[in-house]
């Protein structure tokens, strides 16, 4: 404490020094704006200045561990002084508390209490405090922040605040409320999913909003909640397609993925024709080769009727042409996602335009280009011609990381065509001298898939592959010998001083891959080797136990095709590596060798199938076709996560399938159609507010414009502009006239009060959210709680009594449960010292009466606290109710679940105290879940209002834990709910007072099948 | 959409974690350690990252890894976009975006992050908005804030986000109007042994720094439009406008932005401003190598070529080599095998070079592969491309701005093969 009370006398000579600078630096600039040589020249200077702040503030993280419950008290005391600077300081810290994944969960408390502080007229985060700022507050800011932060608080109970909150901020006034409700529909959907029905309601209401604040934040909220909905864009199709320029880049995203999908439901395939030519021209070309007349005719006809002329419906026109501009943005995910949907969307001819757009993106940083390779590299499969222009915007250079390398010759190998392939080998060879080993590899693979691909180059290919035979790198040779064995492949014949040269290097080469290759290629080619094959078996038999395993199988292929074709020479050495593998260690290598005895070596026993066993092993082997690891990935969305994984992501929405036939046009006609006057001169004025930004721009960018623009402010873009320079974004202006009609300084400090509501209210957000696992315990509960019968309006002659359990520890006793008694006066009269007289008590039981309530006018509700201490028994609590002058005999019974507390656990330190209340302590029950009582939320919910307890983070989804203690005698009380298939459910619960665990699993279990 | 995000530095520790949605546990890193680990280069970790329940993407910037944790389907580039924002962003808080700094600022840090992400999704990440709702520390405001208890959150609510132009702050004023743009240009280019140039670009920005008082509204024009291929815009630019005549019409954001990149059309040949000789050989059997390198200027426009670096990759049986410089120092790595030279300003009479020998591993075979040179310079006030701007008007303001341009070229990526 005293290290932090010196802070402000060290930081007053902090300001001396800071101020000289500040006089010596030109008086005219403010300080946010200061040129820039100044800001290059301080941050030295600054951080100086800082630190010996900064580390007093912030001993370290290894000062941290050994301090840390020291720190907390620390923290605990500065959060409840009375300075507002020790507070907020307390808070900073909390904030780096968390921000380096310390637990800071203790100092809820302390934190909360100081929301109530009096610099701020906000009371402790009820959730319905904000719900009333965030509907009455004047400005649209406030309301907006306020709802955020509403939104944020994940705790069960108050869905329907939330609920109510976003529908009223779905009608509000201010588009930037209506944004942030937006927002708020995927928060709300998490928290509770059964919402989904009311929650479509609102994201209907707001898609229809014109707005393009809105219209990115509800698209999200749309593909969040019931991206399955597609009908419910219709009506709002061409609006978002007309507003799409002006929203956000980052609902641009959302839009234009969302609009893919749907234009995939709506629209025909513009290339639909063209595939059938494609694949049907070649047909009819040969069918009226060989006989004309009326096969010929008859097909004509087949593919006339097929071939209905394509006029492409207008909307997915608008779509095409009000998304291109959009490839001009700075945005690398706004570019790819139309680059996607062109790809996916667009006919034939019109795809080319985004193949710019993307080379110009892999100028960005490494991670972009990577992104967008993998994506050129799917579109180089189906549409070379496009990329082709840019072919050398993808060679390589010795700097790019080489996961880039790699995939930049992927693109490349797909771009190889007759046409181009000397200057791609030209390329690749250049390529194979880099010292990156794995970059040269893969460059083998490409030459290799260039040859097979092309057959002209194959001779080339392969002679130089053979050339790297002699490579000093043994990986650039073993992968050498891999691919030359497959091109090998395509014609052996002419090759057999290939194989020879290949057969040399079994001497040399160590790579288990490569001399499999070379075994494998002399044993299916021996009859073109016939005097070096036996030979080289005879080699490998030598060195047979030291081989990989790949090669012991290839050794034993080699002998096995050996002895059928020459085993005049080979017998006994076959038989010397069948009986070597026989013993050996791997078992697929002992089954292999039985596998090719059997077949190989005639015996009595062996059956028809050894006379084949020549046509097994020497069949003719297709050709093996090198495939780039890209084809077929275009059944993904591209730009999609999925793509780039080539796995199903979870939430990846299918991109459908074109329809056969289009769906009716006309659900997308909107009864006035507002989009048609979007951008006609009235409506602009009517609206000017809310007006794009661009379109504005569009009316008048005749050629006149730059020459009277000057006197143009009236209109257009400029006014648009101008009014929000005045006053705060335009809109606010006439709706928020009267809070700015008072005085200034009033003025200011209302927007200061406000801001300090907000800044606290993001404090508590942030905690709620990040230190605290779970909120709804340590957080007092909010929910409504169940009220008790204590005495009837008639029993009462008039005074109703109520009571309830408030779930807060009572002030003066920790021991005891605090009840909440309600009186209600419903004479006519007054009531007057109303009190509690004596208690009938069980032994042990104590009561701390309430203090004695004066008066209690007619008509009026008074609400008092007592305390009891119940013993963890369940036994009533007795005592008389007084007033001037009457006496009630009146009985408090309370639940097991009220009898305890909720404490903070940790799932380990749950898991240990449980191991230790086995046996006796645990009881556990086996039930069917209730109809309504589906997903965690809901358990959790129905759990903690049964009982007092708070709920233990835990890792899996099916296990839910909470933990308390009881409250006289502090008995652990560790609850276990685990979830089934099929609503089946188990509850356990582990507590030394075996009464208390009994009656408590017999409430959660009614609770829970409910 | 993005669920956390965790910053690990260099030596591999998180120093900063953020949840937007619930708390995910930071041993979902040790996946992004696995990779990393198995990644021979820091530049080599995937950005994208599959684990069993999350996906991990990450940028690397200033030589720390942003790693954002996501849960579900989501444009792989809107998280690298938005990473990069964020980074984007810091550097134009603290100046520098280094472990240190995010540390020494982390309350910042966090309320930017809190502003800059709602639930994940994107909520404020132009930064003019974001500075009006949280104000940049600097020393002045450190010390206030320290004595008086309040904090960098703007007193101002954050009007920019109701705006229809939201990248400009409301009521700005200066005592001095003055409008700067800087047209910066890169040469990317390949140059392969003989000298030949197997592939040459130019890229180009146009950086402002436009400090105006109220809502102006600028118009630019270019002498030679038509050299520019590709564009991309700030999204201050009016595109019908640029479509049409092929001028940029914008509202200026205030402060620094980048208004526009292009790419100058790769049909147009590429003038390359210097150019190598080289001659650097291994001869077999022995352990000697020469090394020898010329730099000269060649299509400069009579405009000096300076800050010239050369740097190269030499192959790992270099030991060590014994160089002599005519101008400028070299340094020499022996464990990472860089080789750099500092050159400074080309002297067209006088032409650098650096000349010596390599000493290679005693026994070795001499190494295949040839290193290649990357060349970076810069040359001042001149556009390579022969971009010039015509007109800068301003509409909208009575006031008479001070407008400056400067042009420059630079090496981008700049290769020569040997």
């Amino acid at each position: 404490m005293q290290r932090l009370l010196q802070l402000p006398a060290n930081a007053v000579s902090m300001v001396k020094t800071a101020q000289g600078q500040e006089e010596a630096r030109s008086p005219v600039l403010t300080p946010d704006n200061g040129q820039p040589a100044w800001y290059n020249a301080v941050p030295p200077e600054e951080s100086r200045h800082i630190r010996p702040g900064g580390e007093q503030e912030e001993p370290g993280s290894s000062e941290d561990a050994q301090m840390q419950p020291l720190r907390h008290d620390d923290l605990k005391e500065m959060l409840d002084s009375n300075k507002d600077s020790l507070k907020l300081e307390a808070m900073k810290r909390i904030v780096a508390m968390i921000a380096r994944g310390k637990n800071a969960s203790d100092l809820f408390p302390a934190v909360v209490k100081n929301v109530a502080c009096k610099n701020i007229e906000v009371s402790p985060p009820r959730p319905s405090r904000y719900r009333d700022i965030s509907q009455t507050d004047p400005n649209q800011l406030i309301r907006a922040s306020a709802l955020r932060v509403l939104s944020s608080i994940r705790v069960t109970i108050i869905v329907p605040i939330m609920m109510l909150a976003i529908k009223e901020a779905a009608s509000d006034m201010s588009p930037y409320v209506r944004k942030t409700a937006a927002h708020a529909i995927p928060k709300l959907y998490s928290l509770d999913p059964d919402q989904k029905d009311q929650l479509i309601e609102v994201i209907e209401k707001l898609l229809a909003d014109k707005t393009t604040l809105v219209a990115g934040s509800v698209v999200m909220a749309f593909e969040e909640v019931c991206p399955e909905r597609i009908d419910l864009i219709h009506k709002n199709y061409r609006k978002l397609c007309n507003l799409l320029i002006d929203v956000e880049e980052w609902g641009q995203v959302v839009i234009i993925n969302m609009l893919t999908r749907y234009a995939r439901t709506q629209f025909l395939n513009p290339n639909a024709n063209e595939s059938l030519l494609e694949e049907g021209g070649e047909k009819t070309f040969y069918g009226s080769d060989e006989e004309e007349g009326k096969e010929d005719k008859v097909e004509a006809a087949a593919l006339v009727v097929k071939r209905k002329p394509y006029v492409m419906d207008p909307d997915h026109r608008l779509l095409l042409r009000n998304t291109k501009p959009l490839l001009q943005s700075r945005n690398a995910a706004v570019v790819m996602a139309v680059a996607q949907l062109y790809f996916h969307l667009a006919p034939k001819a019109e795809v080319g335009v985004i193949a710019k757009a993307l080379v110009r993106l892999m100028r960005s940083h490494s991670e972009v280009q990577y992104v967008v390779l993998q994506n050129v590299a799917t579109m180089t499969i189906k549409r070379r011609g496009m990329f082709e222009p840019y072919l050398k915007s993808f060679y390589i250079r010795s700097t790019d990381p080489t996961q880039i390398k790699v995939l930049k010759l992927e693109v490349l190998t797909n771009l190889a065509n007759e046409t181009n392939i000397s200057t791609i080998l030209r390329e690749f060879q250049t390529y194979i001298k880099s010292m990156d080993k794995d970059f040269v590899a893969a460059t083998i693979q490409a030459i290799g898939r260039c040859a097979t691909n092309i057959g002209e180059v194959r001779d080339t290919c392969l002679n130089g592959l053979v050339q790297l035979l002699s490579n000093r790198d043994e990986l650039v040779v073993a992968e050498s010998v891999v691919v030359i064995k497959k091109l090998l492949q395509m014609q052996p014949e002419k090759h057999s001083d290939i194989i020879k040269h290949m057969a040399k290097l079994t001497d040399n080469i160590q790579v288990p891959m490569a001399r499999a290759s070379i075994l494998w290629l002399i044993g299916e080619y021996c009859e073109h080797v016939p005097k070096i094959a036996p030979d080289v078996l005879r080699k490998m038999a030598k060195s047979f136990t030291n081989e990989e395993d790949i090669v012991k199988l290839q050794i034993l292929n080699l002998a096995a095709k050996l002895y059928l074709t020459n085993s005049k020479q080979t017998k006994l050495l076959t038989q010397y590596v069948l009986n070597l593998a026989k013993y050996d260690q791997n078992y697929d290598i002992r089954d292999r060798a039985r596998f090719i005895r059997q077949l190989i070596v005639p015996t009595d026993k062996s059956g028809a199938l050894s006379k084949y066993a020549k046509k097994l092993f020497l069949a003719l082997k297709p050709a093996p076709v090198l495939e780039s690891p890209f084809k077929d990935r275009d059944h993904f969305q591209l730009g999609s996560l999925s793509h780039l994984l080539n796995a199903k992501a979870g939430g990846y929405q299918e991109l459908p399938d074109w329809p056969e036939s289009a769906p009716d046009p006309s659900v997308r006609n909107v009864e006035v159609p507002e989009w048609t006057k979007c951008s006609s001169r009235e409506k602009r004025k009517e609206k000017k507010v809310e007006k794009p930004f661009y379109s504005d721009s569009e009316g008048e960018s005749g050629p006149t414009e730059s020459a009277d623009s000057d006197s143009d402010t009236g209109s257009g873009s400029g006014s648009g502009s101008d009014s929000g320079s005045e006053d705060s974004g335009s809109e606010s202006g006439s709706e928020e006239s009267e809070g700015e009609s008072d005085s200034e300084k009033d003025e200011k400090d209302k927007r200061k009060m406000k801001k300090w509501r907000i800044y606290v209210s993001f404090c508590v957000a942030l905690l709620l959210k990040c230190s605290f696992p779970s909120p709804q315990a340590a957080s007092p509960t909010c929910g409504p709680l169940k009220t008790y019968e204590l005495l009837h309006r008639i029993t009462g002659e008039g005074l109703a009594v109520t009571y309830c359990f408030s779930r807060r520890p009572f002030t003066g006793d920790p021991h005891m449960v605090s009840v909440q008694i309600q009186f209600t006066n419903n004479t006519e009269v007054e009531a007057r010292s109303l009190r509690v007289l004596e208690p009938k008590l069980q032994s042990g039981m104590r009561i701390a009466e309430f203090p004695e309530i004066d008066v209690l006018p007619p008509g009026e509700i008074s609400t008092v606290v007592m305390g009891i201490d119940f013993c963890d028994s369940t036994q009533a609590a007795n005592f008389q109710l007084c007033t001037h002058t009457k006496k009630f005999f009146v009985t408090i019974q309370p639940p097991v679940g009220e009898l305890m507390m909720p404490i903070f656990m940790t799932e380990n330190e749950f898991k240990k105290e449980q191991g230790q209340l086995m046996g006796m302590n645990e009881i556990t029950e086996k039930l069917t879940l209730g109809e309504g009582c589906r997903g965690d939320h809901v358990i959790i919910q129905r759990v903690i209002s049964t009982a007092n307890l708070s709920r233990v983070p835990c890792g899996s989804a099916m296990e839910c834990r909470f933990a308390g203690k009881t409250v006289t005698s502090g008995s652990l009380v560790l609850v276990t709910v685990v979830t089934k298939e099929e609503r089946a459910a188990q509850v356990t619960v582990n507590c030394e007072k075996m009464l208390i665990g009994t009656m408590l699993v017999k409430d959660i279990l009614q609770a829970l099948s409910q | 959409m993005i669920h956390s995000l965790f910053l690990v530095n260099s030596s591999g520790d998180i120093f900063l974690e953020k949840h937007w949605k619930s708390v995910v546990s930071r041993s979902v890193c040790d996946y992004f350690f696995e990779a990393q680990e198995r990644a021979s280069e820091p530049e080599n970790v995937p950005p994208v990252i599959p684990t069993p329940h999350h996906y991990l993407i990450s940028v690397l910037r200033h030589r720390i890894y942003f790693v954002a944790v996501i849960q579900s389907e989501v444009p792989p580039l809107f998280v690298i976009e938005f990473l990069h924002r964020v980074v984007d962003t810091f550097q134009d808080y603290f100046g520098v975006c280094t472990e240190a700094a995010i540390k020494d600022n982390v309350v910042v840090v966090y309320e930017l992050l809190e502003e800059m992400l709602d639930n994940g999704f994107p909520l404020a990440t132009e930064s003019n908005i974001l500075k009006e709702l949280i104000k940049p520390p600097t020393i002045l405001r450190t010390v206030v804030n320290t004595i008086t208890g309040s904090t960098n959150v703007g007193e101002q609510l954050p009007t920019g986000q109701l705006s229809v132009v939201p990248w400009r702050r409301t009521g700005v004023k200066y005592t001095n109007n003055e409008a700067y743009f800087d047209v910066v240009e890169e040469i990317d280019a390949i140059i392969d042994k003989s000298g030949s140039t197997i592939t040459a670009e130019i890229q180009g920005v146009i950086d402002a720094c436009v400090k105006l008082s109220g809502m102006p509204d600028l118009t630019l024009s270019f002498m030679n439009p038509r050299l520019l291929d590709d564009v991309s815009f700030h999204p201050c630019v009016r595109f019908k406008r640029w479509e049409a005549e092929r001028i940029l019409s914008f509202i200026p954001p205030d402060g620094n932005f980048r208004l526009l990149s292009y790419h100058v059309s790769s049909q147009n040949l590429v003038a390359i401003p210097v150019y190598v000789k080289h001659n650097i050989t291994f001869r077999e059997g022995s352990s000697q190598g020469r090394f020898e390198l010329t730099l000269g200027p060649k299509q400069t426009m009579g405009k000096a070529v300076e800050s010239v670096l050369v740097s190269s990759q030499l192959p790992r049986g270099v030991l060590n080599v014994n160089l002599n410089p005519s101008q400028g120092t070299y340094t020499f790595d022996p464990v990472t095998k860089l080789l750099s030279w500092d050159v400074g300003k080309i002297n067209p009479q006088k032409l650098p070079s650096l000349k010596g020998s390599m000493s290679l591993q005693a026994g070795a075979s001499k190494p295949d592969e040839n290193p290649t040179i990357n060349i970076q310079f810069k040359i001042q006030q001149m556009a390579i491309s022969g971009l010039k701007v015509n007109r800068l008007d301003m509409y909208g303001e009575k006031y008479k701005p001070f407008k400056g341009i400067k042009y420059m070229t630079k090496a981008g990526k700049f290769q020569v093969r040997t």
